[in-house]
């Protein structure tokens, strides 16, 4: 009876959606309607909508040649330090409700291929991880796919060595030292310019790699903190008792 | 309307995974299931957002000397933030379902189950 009553919302959503989506959402141009850019430095007020102005002005204004990054890092940071809070409050979250005093390690042993493999790999996803978030203001990807790729390197060990296990006390120092490090650049910029995580570093050339001012410094931190952060879940989610 | 060669089936994607996650969430009462319909939801809104900022010829905002159209780098900016907290939303519903594994002994939801 719920599965058939399921089908039924299920279908009559799909026919709305697809019914609103043809209609009503606009796309096709990032000219749009609203030519109204206002300029948070010096309020001055400019005929281009947000999105053409990102495409145009991002090399000149922040040294950046990938204009994602600069919209995450810079022209609004401060909605990324706030992403990175949350995840920070869902490692801290697993690891208080996973808490136990006699931890289990897995018992079972893994096969020859995942163990042999998973050394090899181990390092290249480690140089990947650090490659990807110190390039991110260059290539696509950043601090988050960065440390997801490092964290992915950890798991493949945990799921191959049952006695592996990565220091908690060093993972908590790098995630605490980078997230630190993050907000002090932010307050630096609040002090040498007008602004919260406001770029204070000479911009530089852009496309090469020592540009983009505060940019690879932010990306590096958040780099490193994602992965420590992801590594810790994953070990907390391995060491549960069944 | 003209809709580009990508956009429509881009749309049908959304509607379908979003309709697949509502059935899941409705019909379902495993609770892993509810979770696992709850992130392909969340897929369909990611899938969504990017395809509005979508431009017909443009390719990834990354500046390029071939290239001299882009797409809105301002929804995949947002998409970037909303997978990383998916991420952690998805993290601490999994360790919520290990405690109610270990206090119940299932996964299904009944009333009066403990969390």
């Amino acid at each position: 009876m719920r599965r058939y009553a399921g089908i039924a919302v299920a279908l009559l959503f799909f026919a709305f959606s697809i019914s609103i989506f043809i209609q009503l959402i606009p796309y096709d141009s990032y000219e749009g309607s609203a030519y109204h850019y206002k300029n948070p430095i010096n309020g001055s007020v400019a005929n281009e909508s947000v999105p053409s102005h990102y495409i145009k002005e991002t090399r000149n204004e922040t040294g950046a040649v990938n204009a994602v990054t600069a919209i995450v890092v810079e022209y609004r940071g401060f909605d990324t330090l706030g992403e990175v809070t949350v995840l920070f409050t869902a490692a801290t979250g697993v690891s208080f409700l996973l808490y136990q005093l006699h931890k289990k390690m897995q018992r079972r042993e893994a096969n020859l291929i995942t163990k042999e493999g998973s050394k090899i790999v181990l390092p290249f996803a480690l140089l990947t991880g650090a490659y990807i978030f110190i390039h991110g203001h260059l290539t696509p990807g950043g601090g988050f796919p960065g440390g997801s790729v490092i964290a992915s390197g950890f798991l493949l060990m945990l799921l191959a060595y049952p006695k592996f296990f990565v220091n908690e006390k060093r993972l908590s120092y790098i995630e605490s030292i980078s997230g630190s490090i993050f907000v002090i650049i932010g307050l630096l910029g609040l002090l040498l310019a007008t602004s919260f995580l406001q770029n204070f570093i000479p911009v530089g050339k852009p496309g090469y790699l020592f540009s983009a001012g505060i940019i690879p410094l932010i990306y590096i931190a958040i780099g490193f903190k994602v992965g420590s952060e992801l590594s810790s879940i994953v070990q907390k989610l391995k060491e549960v008792e069944e | 309307m003209n809709f580009a060669a990508l956009t429509l089936p881009c749309y049908i994607t959304v509607a379908a995974l979003l309709s697949i996650g509502l059935y899941g969430v409705i019909s379902k009462s495993n609770l892993m299931k509810i979770f696992i319909s709850l992130s392909i939801m969340e897929t369909g809104v990611n899938l969504l957002l990017i395809t509005i900022g979508y431009i017909p010829g443009g390719t990834a905002p990354i500046e390029n000397a071939n290239f001299a159209k882009y797409v809105d780098p301002l929804p995949q900016a947002l998409v970037l933030t909303a997978i990383v907290i998916g991420l952690s939303v998805t993290a601490l519903a999994i360790a919520v379902l290990i405690s109610y594994y270990q206090k119940n002994g299932t996964l299904e939801y009944k009333e009066g189950m403990k969390w």
